[in-house]
């Protein structure tokens, strides 16, 4: 059985701007919860439901200590700050948009 | 602990337009030995350079004089040394206004440091590479307007040498403005990598002000900010080692907490193992948090290991001209109507007038920041329209106005609300320098 949840109900996160590149750092709230984020929310995934925006390479740095993962995602501003015509244009809701995510926490209490 | 061997340092300001009266709260209350004003991004110091343009006397932060104004009297009142990048592309221009104020404020004795030498385009050619879209500059086809090298500790450590109260730079590293008077402070070698890396951690914790008190945090039901109206900007606590403990006045709202300060550790950061920057490369993979009272979290463990060779450049280019228009539709079918609207705008933009600019089209309310990767369901009945483009020349941007503006009476039904502007626009793209040719320039003002 699957016990499906935003994203945003057990993680917070945050994303940032240099260039064209956006990097996004999420963490859980329980450390419990990593593993699931760490196995659920990978590149590939964002790359699957983002790739409209997401347009390149995506790296996923893990930090165990602070139960978070940081992507590193290439071409992700659409040009970046200075010339992408989107009004976000340093991806400051690019976070907001990633949490709208569901993860399985089923097997985790 | 031992107040003697803490060096307190706090934000004034965590980029060019943020708020002024957490700064001089922090001054007037929270014992500081410097306050730093960070105010430089990719975005502002482009602004700088058209500013400076368009006037040889400006190109500093448009805010500086209101802050100065203000800082001048009670930082040399608490004894709080003041370093700011505030001169973004005219640092000595900057410096001289700083010192006009404080002779009007009957400030005496103020010594107020211009740092230059990070304006580098005339080590900038052709054939320079440019790291994202990862040609030669000549590829682009635009006009070079000017090239920063990001400056690192020993371009402010002289300043500081030197006694100046206040430190206006152009572009450095925003860590590096935190990290050099700890770095004096404590008599920090330039090679003690672990020690460097620490305080660029702290650095790093506190360039973006509210950002690790709250700001740029609160989810209400998820994430509750106490009195987020008056966040207060932080402070640290810092230690010989480097370790710190990041906080806030009491007074003041936001909060800080374990949660506030890792979501502000990773912002902008790539590889946490190695954060670049002039200095040193900067480890915060090892991070180790700990609640140290209330909106106390005690920062440990950073680590660091040798500065890169090259310094990283920011180069500005001519970008032409942003064309932004907007108009609104609301009610029923408030959607489709704006939608045919801006079909509109591109069909006649194309075919009658010829212009080959992309035209970006958002329903704000329906699909605008996500647009291009969410297709969110669409329920709105408050929908605004907004066509957006960047022309080469002002009057091809200026037509994207008058055909937005056009659909007031040629439009869809029951449109309101036009708004519409040109602004000139610079592009910015990175590259990297050899560290040896770029040369640091101190000069020091005084009233």
């Amino acid at each position: 059985m699957s016990i499906r949840v935003p994203l945003r109900q057990i993680a917070h996160a945050r994303s940032g701007d240099k260039g064209n590149r956006s990097n996004l750092a999420i963490f859980v709230y329980a450390p419990e919860h990593y593993e699931a984020l760490r196995q659920q929310v990978t590149p590939e995934r964002l790359q699957t439901n983002f790739g409209g925006v997401l347009r390149g390479p995506i790296k996923c740095y893990e930090l165990p200590n602070l139960h978070g993962l940081n992507f590193v995602m290439d071409q992700a501003l659409e040009g970046g700050v200075n010339e992408s015509l989107n009004l976000d244009g340093h991806g400051k809701s690019w976070s907001a948009m990633i949490l709208a995510l569901e993860i399985d926490l089923a097997g985790i209490t | 602990m031992d107040t003697q061997n803490t060096f307190r340092i706090g934000t004034g300001a965590g980029f060019s337009s943020d708020r002024l009266e957490p700064a001089l709260d922090l001054i007037r209350l929270g014992r500081l030995d410097a306050i730093v004003f960070e105010c430089v991004g990719e975005r502002t110091l482009a602004f700088g350079h058209r500013d400076r343009r368009a006037d040889p006397k400006r190109g500093y932060n448009p805010l500086l004089e209101r802050r100065m104004r203000a800082v001048l009297p009670l930082a040399q009142a608490a004894g709080t040394r003041v370093i700011t990048n505030m001169g973004v592309a005219n640092p000595l221009a900057a410096a001289q206004r700083t010192v006009e104020i404080a002779a009007e404020l009957g400030l005496k004795g103020l010594k107020v440091a211009a740092v230059t030498g990070d304006e580098i385009s005339h080590l900038i050619g052709p054939d320079t590479r440019l790291l994202e879209p990862g040609c030669r500059l000549s590829e682009t086809g635009r006009e070079m307007l000017a090239a920063n090298a990001y400056l690192g500790i020993d371009a402010i450590l002289p300043a500081i040498e030197a006694g100046a109260d206040v430190i206006i730079t152009g572009r450095v590293a925003d860590p590096s403005l935190f990290l050099a008077p700890m770095a004096h402070h404590f008599s920090w070698q330039l090679d003690d990598w672990h020690t460097l890396g620490a305080g660029t951690a702290v650095g790093h914790l506190l360039e973006c002000a509210a950002q690790v008190t709250g700001g740029y945090f609160a989810d209400p039901g998820h994430k509750d900010v106490p009195d987020l109206a008056y966040v207060g900007f932080p402070l640290a606590e810092v230690t010989a080692d480097g370790g710190a403990v990041i906080t806030k006045l009491e007074q003041s709202g936001g909060l800080v907490s374990q949660r506030t300060v890792k979501e502000q550790l990773l912002y902008e950061v790539h590889d946490p193992s190695a954060y670049l920057t002039p200095d040193v490369s900067a480890n915060f993979s090892q991070v180790h948090l700990t609640d140290d009272g209330q909106d106390r979290v005690r920062v440990n463990q950073a680590d660091g290991a040798a500065r890169p060779k090259q310094l990283k450049v920011t180069i500005a280019f001519d970008g032409g001209f942003l064309a932004e228009a907007e108009i609104s539709y609301a009610g029923p079918g408030a959607a489709e109507r704006a939608r045919l609207a801006g079909d509109i705008v591109a069909e006649r933009m194309d075919k009658l007038h010829g212009s080959n600019a992309p035209i970006r089209i958002d329903l704000i309310g329906v699909s605008a920041l996500h647009a291009s990767a969410v297709d969110y369901p669409a329920t709105a009945q408050d929908v605004r329209l907004r066509c957006a483009m960047r022309a080469s020349s002002e009057a091809e941007a200026e037509m994207l106005l008058w055909e937005v503006e056009a659909l007031l009476c040629c439009g869809p039904a029951a449109g309101g609300g036009y708004r519409g502007h040109v602004t000139p626009s610079v592009m910015t793209y990175s590259a990297f320098v050899d560290r040896g040719d770029v040369q640091p320039h101190l000069e020091i003002l005084s009233t």
